[in-house]
């Protein structure tokens, strides 16, 4: 079971997004800013991390390149989830070791189609759309 | 009424879904009726025509051609999005591209056809990809043709600008940074792409000629559309301008089975697929060298 971490300071963002990732299967862990979501990967790494910029105590992006600079920081896949929709905070969330970027707002079909694009998609939901045909 | 116009007999809805269909393909089930309405209702108002009959009698007897494009392209689903379905896109840059690279002498240009390419998400995103194995296609010219009945769309797609929204369904970051540029709240495709691919309006019932020869043709997510009839006659016309070793890519709800004969699919994907007379010697040259059933084992010992 794919394990992941998603870190905003809105509970109901973050309740959102552990919906979708617990109806395709995942196994979800909640932080509301940097520093509890950098304790809970020190605990035990997640496979992907959905995480927002800004943030009262340590924002997304001191987060992302804190995990880089983790042991086994490299491993999990994150995705930024975002208000800010510059393409300078896009570029800068890539270099700092971001995989994907999303800008709010947006919907399951915007998360599922990320969550492919960094290769963590579970298979049941990659192939949901062929099943349907028979 | 002048001597030489028709009168609409019968029920208005079924006449309109008949033009539908002639004019563009498009089947619309007796379901739909409420949704056709409401469509068409805003034309009507503005129009000030005598509610659904009276546009169906402007329809029938070609009095306004403006007016008859709008309704057919107000009909038409244009619902798209970039790298869709995803299969297709890998499977022409890991297979269909590296094929003809090595098959094509280098003087001659590659042609890839997005048929029905609506907004351009689908040929935009053939150029990224062709973008990105610059290196393997060593300066060979590739062209683009992206066709669509729509003019509407047409020009939403050669302006290539897209809402935060559309950038998001399908599209990878790192390509959102590279092709394109932020215009307020919308994001453009740079020039650089955009003048790679071709705009051109073509109606799938019409003939290819304008056309010419493809190696690589994506008709994808409009034959859903279509009744059985209206399939055929598309995939027919479509294997005459598609080379024998090309390939044609299909969406992920819609097969060639019991429609077409001229086509057959990737055992792997049955979006991808290749001219069935081009591979019949092959499909049957191992039947006959490893017969599988006792039957066929017998057979062959008796032939010798
Ligand atoms: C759902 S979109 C598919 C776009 C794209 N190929 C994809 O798969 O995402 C269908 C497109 O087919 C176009 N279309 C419908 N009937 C057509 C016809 N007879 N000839 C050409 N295009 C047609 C519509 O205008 C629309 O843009």
């Amino acid at each position: 079971m794919t394990t992941a971490l998603v870190v905003d300071d809105s509970r109901v963002v973050r309740g959102f997004i552990s919906k979708i990732l617990e109806s395709i299967g995942f196994v979800v862990q909640q932080a509301e800013n940097g520093v509890l979501a950098k304790a809970a990967c020190e605990k035990s790494m997640p496979e992907v991390i959905i995480v927002d910029w800004n943030m009262p105590e340590m924002n997304g992006l001191e987060f992302v390149e804190a995990l880089r600079a983790m042991p086994n920081g490299h491993e999990p896949k994150v995705v930024f989830c975002t208000t800010e929709n510059d393409i300078k905070h896009i570029m800068k969330a890539i270099e700092s070791g971001a995989d994907e970027y999303i800008m709010k707002p947006f919907d399951r079909a915007i998360l599922e189609t990320k969550l492919d694009q960094v290769g963590i998609l579970p298979h049941s939901v990659e192939t949901s759309a062929l099943a349907a045909i028979g | 009424m002048t001597p030489n116009t028709a009168k609409v007999s019968g029920d208005p809805y079924e006449v309109l879904c008949a033009f539908l269909k002639k004019e563009s393909g498009l089947i619309i089930d007796a379901q739909k009726r409420y949704l056709v309405e409401s469509k068409m209702q805003p034309i009507i108002r503005r129009e000030g025509l005598n509610g659904f009959h009276g546009l169906v009698d402007i329809l029938i007897n070609n009095k306004s051609a403006p007016l008859a494009k709008e309704v057919v392209e107000t009909m038409t689903i244009n619902e798209t999005y970039f790298f869709r379905d995803k299969v297709p896109f890998d499977k022409f840059s890991q297979v269909v591209l590296p094929k003809l690279i090595e098959t094509r002498p280098a003087y001659k240009t590659i042609r890839i056809w997005s048929a029905a390419c609506s907004s351009g998400q689908e040929p935009y995103s053939l150029a990224m990809i062709l973008d990105q194995m610059k290196a393997q296609l060593g300066g060979r010219r590739v062209e683009i043709i992206a066709t669509d009945l729509s003019e509407a769309i047409l020009a939403k797609a050669r302006e290539g600008l897209y809402s935060q929204f559309e950038v998001q369904r399908g599209l990878p970051t790192p390509f959102l940074l590279r092709y394109f540029d932020q215009k307020g709240d919308k994001w453009q495709i740079k020039e650089s792409l955009r003048s790679q691919v071709q705009f051109r309006r073509l109606n799938l019932l019409g003939d290819y000629n304008a056309i010419g020869n493809v190696d690589v043709i994506f008709c994808r997510n409009v034959l859903i559309y279509f009744d059985n009839a209206g399939k055929r006659e598309v995939l027919a016309k479509m294997r005459r301008n598609l080379a024998n070793d090309g390939f044609l890519m299909l969406g992920a709800s819609e097969s060639v089975l019991g429609t077409s004969t001229e086509f057959v699919a990737d055992p792997m994907h049955r979006m991808v697929l290749s001219p069935a007379d081009a591979n019949l010697g092959a499909a049957r040259r191992p039947a006959v060298a490893a017969p599988a059933t006792p039957a066929a084992l017998r057979a062959a010992i008796l032939a010798g």
